[in-house]
């Protein structure tokens, strides 16, 4: 037995890779690509980002070097692990024809396992939430589920919260209360560069067993929660504190939809970025006989004109009911779907909106225009 | 080893692979809409209940929802999908001969509870290719005829060359124990029947309206007057069902093109009470 609780330094978390690797997990973490923090596949530890940090703001994504080498000291890029459990694109099953049956051939799934490592705790939230769109209902996708099953998470508790995060007010934080195999908490200070473990399986205490570790003091623990909750007061972003499922269908006829419409430009960024936006569409490919077909799925947006398309036209043509419906559907009508919000906080729509669209500026603004209804 | 974070799901059949069917049948209905009778090649479907949909394939071309109109009490296996020619798709499926295959998924969505209605008189309104989904549940009404008091069926077409099933209407005028009005909203001096929406046969119908149960599919403009009117007679809003539609790329809640409102369409439709319907459609581009 390990201890529940326990330190490691650096250069174990480099071992840890390997260890995973030797497990036979295809191991995705962090690593720095052309100016940004992505999420990839790692070949070793030191793949790992190291001494980058991120200043974003709306519209507004820089990595900036850090005075230290912390590997954790960033908030969410332009990925989440939506990539990996639900990818952008994938087909579905093949079709043949040719002998004049119709044969359908799925397409296998895939058997290797994943581990997440450095999954933020509002991705975490975010990844509960594709689980019971995906695989929640009456019909899980056997795709989805051959991902998701046999993850191993490997949380990054946030100490440094960007300037959009917003996940305190989402009912998240920046500490994982679980649903983690291990869960990280960095710390660089004069006392050297450590991460805080905590176990959350026996999986999670495998690992931690064949890691140079050392038992966690009272001091390691009151610093991660020191930081933890210093990281919970500086939140750059906030959403207004009211009921905002009774908001946004309160206010399907506002007039400022109209007026975030005029500043959209029906992009879909916020989609694509978004970690729980799980919208798709199907495409078929054939062969020039038309007698061979595959059938793909990828990632579609509600921001496409087509996206609603039904015989004779499309139910949203205007802008503004585009965005009423991202937003309704994140903020509300999630709720009714699948018995939760849609948004856990990351910000990463307000980081990738070329515009610098902010969600928590738009519910406040509806937030005023329906104090102000109410008080005439 | 084990984890304790992630989840272990049972693996079952994958509900986005279609089952190969043989058209076995093709009716033409009207210029752009046949009816297919489809037998599967292997295993069939699930038994279907009035109201439900599959997700029809054209091998190569793509897949659409289409509601089943074919008769529930039949043991077959044999699908039947009547479909109007709409895109790509749809021009794919009715042009696809006797012998040709398609592919099929399902059944999907809620039904009409056609039995909710028993003790009472049930209307029926369709509209155009609306009355596809509701031929299932009449039918399924006069296989327990002695169930029901009145069943009413209004059916209605731009003009008479757009009505489907007029064999079988002209069986179901026939008949004593179904009272069934068909009017076209314009016709030429050769059309025998009434000219008019279906509002104006619906407001002429002997009904008991707190002991009313209907069901409503066509245009939305169509299902929200007849709504109304039904409302207004006094039929409770829960007891006014309507059929509603959306693209749909799935068919299994996952592809969120569906959504109207809290409602997805394919899961949580495309039967909806017109209590829940109505607030959504009333907001335009929802």
């Amino acid at each position: 037995m390990t201890d529940r609780v326990a330190v490691i330094d650096h250069s174990a978390l480099v071992e840890l890779v390997g260890l995973l690797h030797a497990e036979g997990y295809v191991v995705v973490g962090p690593t720095l690509r052309e100016n940004a923090i992505v999420l990839a596949e790692l070949d070793d530890g030191d793949d790992l980002v190291s001494g980058w940090g991120v200043d974003t703001e709306a519209g507004r994504y820089r990595v900036v070097r850090r005075a230290d080498d912390a590997v954790f000291a960033h908030s969410a890029g332009p990925q989440s692990w939506k990539s990996f459990l639900h990818p952008a694109r994938r087909r579905l099953l093949s079709t043949d024809t040719s002998d004049g049956d119709l044969t359908v051939e799925p397409e296998p799934e895939p058997s290797r396992r994943m581990a997440f490592l450095g999954v933020r705790p509002c991705d975490l939230v975010a990844i509960g939430v594709l689980d019971r769109v995906l695989a929640g209902g009456r019909y899980p996708d056997p795709g989805y589920t051959a991902r998701r099953d046999g993850v191993l998470v490997i949380v990054a508790n946030c100490t440094e919260p960007g300037a959009t995060c917003f996940c305190v007010s989402m009912g998240g934080g920046p500490r994982a209360p679980a649903g983690f195999d291990l869960a990280l908490t960095e710390r660089v200070d004069d006392a050297g560069h450590r991460f805080l473990v905590e176990v959350g399986s026996a999986a999670g205490e495998e690992l931690l067993a064949a890691l140079p570790h050392r038992a966690a003091t009272d001091a390691d623990l009151r610093v991660a929660d020191d930081d933890l909750a210093d990281a919970a007061e500086h939140m750059g972003r906030a959403m207004p504190e009211v009921d905002l499922r009774a908001l946004l269908v309160d206010s399907r006829e506002s007039p400022h939809w109209a007026e975030v419409a005029s500043r959209c430009l029906a992009c879909g960024n916020c989609t694509m970025v978004c970690p729980t936006c799980f919208c798709t569409t199907t495409e078929e490919v054939t062969d020039l006989t038309g007698e061979h077909g595959e059938r793909w799925q990828r990632w579609s947006s509600c921001f496409d004109l087509d996206f609603s398309y039904l015989h004779g036209g499309e139910v949203r043509t205007s802008r503004q009911s585009r965005y009423r419906q991202w937003m309704t559907h994140k903020l509300s009508t999630w709720y009714d779907q699948f018995g939760s919000s849609g948004c856990v906080g990351c910000g990463r729509c307000i980081v990738w909106c070329p515009v610098g669209i902010d969600i928590t500026e738009e519910a406040a603004s509806l937030t005023a225009l329906a104090s102000r209804e109410v008080g005439t | 080893m084990t984890t304790a974070a992630a989840p272990t799901h049972a693996r079952r059949p994958d509900p986005m692979t279609p089952v190969p069917h043989r058209v076995i049948e093709r009716r033409r209905e009207t210029h752009d809409t046949v009816t297919l009778r489809l037998a599967p090649t292997g295993s069939a479907l699930p038994p279907f209940r009035p109201g439900q949909f599959t997700m029809l394939l054209a091998p190569g071309v793509g897949e659409v929802p289409i509601s089943v109109s074919g008769d529930p009490t039949a043991t077959d296996g044999v699908l039947e999908q009547t479909i109007r020619v709409v895109g790509a798709v749809t021009r794919a499926l009715t042009g696809t001969p006797v012998g040709g295959v398609v592919g099929a998924r399902g059944p999907y969505g809620t039904e009409w509870d056609v039995p909710s209605a028993r003790g009472g008189d049930l209307v029926l309104v369709g509209g155009g290719c609306g009355l596809a989904p509701l031929r299932p549940a009449l039918l399924e009404a006069l296989a327990h005829r002695a169930h029901y008091r009145r069943v009413v069926a209004v059916l209605g077409a731009r003009d008479p060359e757009n009505l489907v099933f007029a064999d079988q209407m002209a069986r179901w005028r026939r008949r004593a124990d179904v009272e069934v009005h068909v009017t076209v909203d314009r016709a030429g001096p050769d059309w025998p029947g009434r000219v008019d929406l279906v509002t104006a046969p619906l407001a002429e119908t002997a009904l008991e309206p707190a002991r009313t149960v209907a069901l409503l599919c066509g245009p939305e403009v169509m299902i929200r007057r007849c709504a109304a009117l039904l409302l207004d007679r006094g039929v409770p809003a829960t007891r006014v069902r309507v059929s509603l539609e959306r693209n749909m790329k799935c068919g299994i809640g996952h592809c969120g093109h569906c959504q109207l409102g809290p409602l997805l369409l394919c899961r949580d439709g495309p039967v909806v009470p017109y209590s829940a319907a109505a607030p959504q459609l009333a907001v335009r581009e929802l």
